[in-house]
């Protein structure tokens, strides 16, 4: 299945700016579904990783109060074309996603 | 008995060594106990062992000041602190204070953003953990609609 992240990386000078959004619901288990009545189970991204090269430069922890479709926005210095960008997450139901893209 | 004493003293400085390595970012464990809290204070014992921090005005904090969609909140943090290690997220009147916490490497700039739920009208904590201490700031958002989807 295609990946269900975007990622826009910009580069200027040594500084990459990495802008990424991630489709995904991030259920927090609270809210009930308005046709049954019957609370949606809780589902959302735990953790989330970006790596320049296979390096970490990013490990996030989420909760469910992140919002639905979580953007997040970094800077990391020493970057230059050719790195390879990697976004990757699991989520609270052991579902994975990733994308990888090269700075331009 | 006194050889003993003195491998675990080369141990104990082989381990300080180590330490004293640039920081490698390593994957932490999903720190449940604190996502799970229900006092902000609780929260921040259980991430970062104190619930103590330093107010700091070198902590930028930008959030709206009124949010008509409590569901969707931007927020932005950058700092001018250095040596950060982690950024986290913090909503005092939220059912689980704790938002989001972001482990940065030593090259990425402590400068992040992201979008958050917010139940009601709280104060939203900027929490910015470097090698010196644990420094903070906040600012109140106000909620006209909230987002958690009781």
């Amino acid at each position: 299945m295609a990946s269900k992240i975007k990622v826009k990386a910009k580069l200027s000078g040594d500084i990459a700016e990495i802008k990424t959004l991630m489709l995904h619901p991030m259920e927090t288990g609270a809210r009930k579904d308005p046709d049954t009545g019957a609370l949606v189970p809780m589902h959302h991204i735990t953790q989330l990783t970006l790596t320049k090269n296979g390096e970490p430069i990013v490990v996030a922890n989420l909760s469910t109060a992140v919002a639905k479709n979580p953007y997040f926005s970094c800077k990391v210095r020493g970057a230059k074309a050719g790195d390879t960008l990697k976004i990757s997450w699991v989520d609270n139901l052991g579902a994975t996603d990733e994308l990888e893209t090269v700075l331009g | 008995m006194h050889a003993g004493r003195r491998l675990v003293l080369k141990g104990g400085i082989a381990l300080a060594a180590l330490v004293s390595f640039p920081r490698i970012l390593l994957a932490a464990a999903w720190p449940d106990k604190a996502f799970s809290s229900t006092t902000a204070g609780q929260a921040m014992i259980d991430l970062l062992g104190t619930d103590q921090t330093t107010p700091s005005d070198q902590i930028r904090l930008k959030v709206p000041e009124i949010a008509e969609n409590g569901a969707v909140v931007p927020v932005t943090i950058s700092t001018s602190l250095e040596n950060v290690e982690s950024i986290s997220i913090v909503v005092e009147n939220n059912p689980r204070p704790l938002v989001a916490t972001f482990e940065i490497s030593p090259e990425t700039l402590p400068d992040i953003s992201s979008r958050i739920k917010m139940g009601e009208t709280s104060d939203v904590m900027a929490v910015v953990k470097t090698d010196a201490g644990i420094f903070s700031t906040s600012k109140q958002v106000k909620v006209t609609i909230g987002g958690c989807g009781g």
